[in-house]
């Protein structure tokens, strides 16, 4: 789960970690209020609140040096979609606006906390080069990417935090500055199940403050029933709508651009079905895992989210049945097709306990169910029943 | 023989008790797994599927010799039960469950680096010995006994590449699937050097996904150390950047983690890559005649 960058904010400052001063509101008179009652100044900053990186780029962050200006940014901002390089091509809502002061900088740096996963550590990443995304960065010049791991056991060391500093070139009471804040972020990392926390732009003011620009955080999803504090922190209306109803459901589904509907077990066939799709020169709709358990009525819920996109023609019903019986998925799928009202060719390809009698029951439902012999005869049969319409 | 398991293991379960500790048991016992008794807190004393139940895993080791544990235990208790099984001295634990905090996974790693004990899992269907031992929820009549050694990210994949073998009278000596989350026990290569020393395994498959670097590390492992044919699938070529695809470790961050990059790695490495999911079975086949 992502966080916005306010509430991101909101826990770095209960860490006692500087931020720019800001607020975060949801119409333009707000806007205007929270500038001149508020943060005084002649310019600030109005950035719109979406779970995407990118922002900057796509207009969605924005430097205004008057109140005209400031209501003309929140108004062309607040109620649309904005659209970045990372969540094209249908952007995400902006319905907050963070508007902050600005600050005069002296330099920009780059730090993130991360689950490294070939290292099976924390890792403590920092980098002279703020500003810039840090893949980019790696791959440019590597050789400006800090990195210290910390073990799990011993968390963050005093003299990783000085390995980072002076590397950073900082000096004086930076050095302690930083060390106070990274093992402050190391703290909040570990104490939130953080899976990613990235301060980009991490600046040197003017006054020789030490400031959190910007703020990403994940959260680990696996975490999420311990991390109740992050329950009031969820915003569906960064995902899709078919994410979030399949979500609810238990169903992982991830919507995609093609029109071949997709209902796997287990998440690897899941992927492996889409592949063998545009192998066999169609497009998936989309990535949806059932499950093991896979019961009638999670059948029908997903049937149900897949039909909810409008680009489907048909859909793609691939199980193999280890432990569910195929019998029992048939059952489920008949169930589902007339419950459902699905209008769209259905293939279906079963393998596993019970396959003959599941593709029996299929045969004599009396409904348009293609049965597929095998996986390439099913992806062909998908593809040719797009074709087809 | 076989790596891991075979039919003398005698194996623990922990959340015995529970729905998904009790049906996977019944199966496992149906199969013939040597199971010897179950472990559920509070419970000890009690008899299970006419197998004793202990309160601790230390108990039950003591009482049975188990040198092998099945996980069902709820995600946010799975990985103490880890750690419980390794300090026990249990060889070879298995943890079945989905949904364990990342963070506490760092912990068990840390701590089974210090023990040695073999985790198999999180996330993960559990490894079977064809005709000896099953231990996890891997349907058993789908397996037959024979010569491929098959390693797997994702559960369904190898029950595909296992009904592809034996369709193809080839046959598994042993089959680990080793989990979709990022931090897990085993990986390819521990998997990859146990069936390179075992003398029945003719050939392997390896099964990978999107996200992280452990299939091109496994393709330099097979460079250098695998003279037995290897066949391998990746799933995800038409998978989103940034998108968690089902499994926690299933994403390309960053632009790292691609099928395509995986693919290519375990082609330079000599094996045999399966354009197609339907055709792991071939691949080996393949691998297997030239």
């Amino acid at each position: 789960m992502n966080l916005h960058e306010y509430q991101a904010k909101q826990l770095l400052r209960e860490f006692n970690i500087i931020t720019p001063r800001g607020i975060v509101v949801e119409d333009p008179t707000h806007a205007e209020l929270a500038a001149t009652g508020y943060l005084g100044g002649d310019a600030w900053v109005v950035k719109a609140q979406i779970h995407a990186g990118g922002r900057g780029k796509a207009g969605g962050v924005r430097l205004v040096k008057s109140i005209d200006a400031l209501l003309e940014a929140a108004q062309a901002l607040l109620g649309n979609p904005l659209v970045t390089y990372q969540n094209a091509p249908d952007g995400q809502l902006v319905s907050k606006l963070l508007v902050e002061e600005t600050l005069p900088i002296a330099r920009e740096m780059y730090l993130s906390l991360l689950v490294d996963r070939e290292t099976e550590r924390v890792a403590v990443v920092a980098s002279v080069a703020g500003g810039m995304e840090i893949e980019e960065v790696a791959q440019t010049q590597p050789d400006k990417i800090l990195r210290e791991l910390c073990d799990p056991l011993l968390g963050l060391q005093e003299f990783q935090c000085r390995n980072l500093a002076f590397g950073l070139g900082l000096t004086g009471s930076h050095i302690g500055d930083l060390t106070r804040m990274l093992r402050a972020l190391y703290k909040l990392f570990i104490e939130s199940d953080l899976s990613l926390l990235e301060i980009n732009p991490l600046v040197i003011t003017e006054d020789g403050r030490m400031v959190a620009l910007d703020c990403k955080m994940g959260v680990d999803d696996n975490a999420l029933g311990r991390q109740k504090k992050f329950a009031d922190l969820r915003d569906d209306t960064q995902i899709d709508a078919r994410e979030v109803a399949a979500q609810e459901a238990g169903l992982n589904y991830i919507a995609l651009a093609g029109n071949i509907g997709c209902m796997v077990n287990g998440a690897g066939l899941a992927m492996a079905t889409m592949d063998l799709i545009k192998l066999h020169g169609g497009e998936p709709a989309n990535f949806l895992d059932v499950g093991g358990g896979a019961t009638a009525e999670t059948v029908a819920k997903a049937f149900k989210i897949i039909l909810s996109d409008s680009k489907v023609r048909a859909v793609l019903v691939n199980i193999f049945g280890g432990i569910m019986r195929c019998d029992i998925i048939a059952d489920g799928i008949i169930q589902a097709v007339k419950e459902v009202g699905v209008q769209v060719p259905v293939v279906v390809r079963l393998e596993g306990t019970n396959v003959e009698l599941g593709k029996q029951k299929l045969a004599d439902s009396g409904l348009s169910i293609i049965t597929a012999d095998g996986l390439t005869d099913a992806a062909q049969r998908a593809v040719a029943a797009v074709q087809g319409s | 023989m076989s790596i891991l398991i075979n039919k003398n293991t005698k194996v623990l379960c922990q959340g015995f008790t529970g729905k998904q500790g009790t049906f996977h048991s019944e199966q496992a016992l149906a199969y013939g797994t040597r199971m010897v008794g179950g472990v559920t807190p509070g419970k000890g004393g009690q008899t299970h599927l006419d197998l004793p139940v202990f309160n601790t895993v230390r108990e039950a080791v003591r009482q049975t010799g188990a040198d092998a544990s099945v996980i069902y235990v709820p995600a946010n208790y799975a990985a103490d039960s880890i750690m419980e099984a390794a300090d026990a001295g249990i060889a070879v634990i298995v943890c079945i469950t989905e949904g364990i905090p990342v963070l506490d996974m760092l912990n068990v790693k840390a701590a089974l680096r210090a023990n040695g004990a073999k985790l198999i899992g999180p996330n993960c269907p559990g490894i079977i010995t064809p005709d000896e031992c099953k231990i996890g929820i891997m349907p058993g009549f789908i397996h037959q006994r024979g010569k491929v050694g098959i390693v797997s990210r994702s559960g369904t994949l190898t029950y595909e590449a296992v009904h592809q073998t034996t369709r193809l009278g080839l046959g598994q000596t042993t089959c680990v699937g080793i989990g979709g989350d990022p931090i897990k026990g085993l990986d390819f290569i521990d998997c990859l050097q146990m069936f390179q020393a075992d003398p029945e395994t003719e050939a392997i498959i390896l099964v990978g996904e999107i996200g992280g670097t452990r299939e091109e590390e496994a393709a330099d492992y097979i460079r250098q150390h695998i003279t037995k044919p290897v066949a391998a699938y990746i799933a995800g070529r038409t998978a989103p950047k940034g998108k968690r695809m089902g499994h926690a470790g299933a994403i390309i961050a960053g632009g790292s983690g691609t099928a395509e990059a995986k693919m290519r790695a375990l082609e330079a490495a000599g094996a045999v890559v399966a354009q197609s999911p339907a055709e792991m079975g071939a691949a080996v086949q393949t691998a297997m005649q030239r």
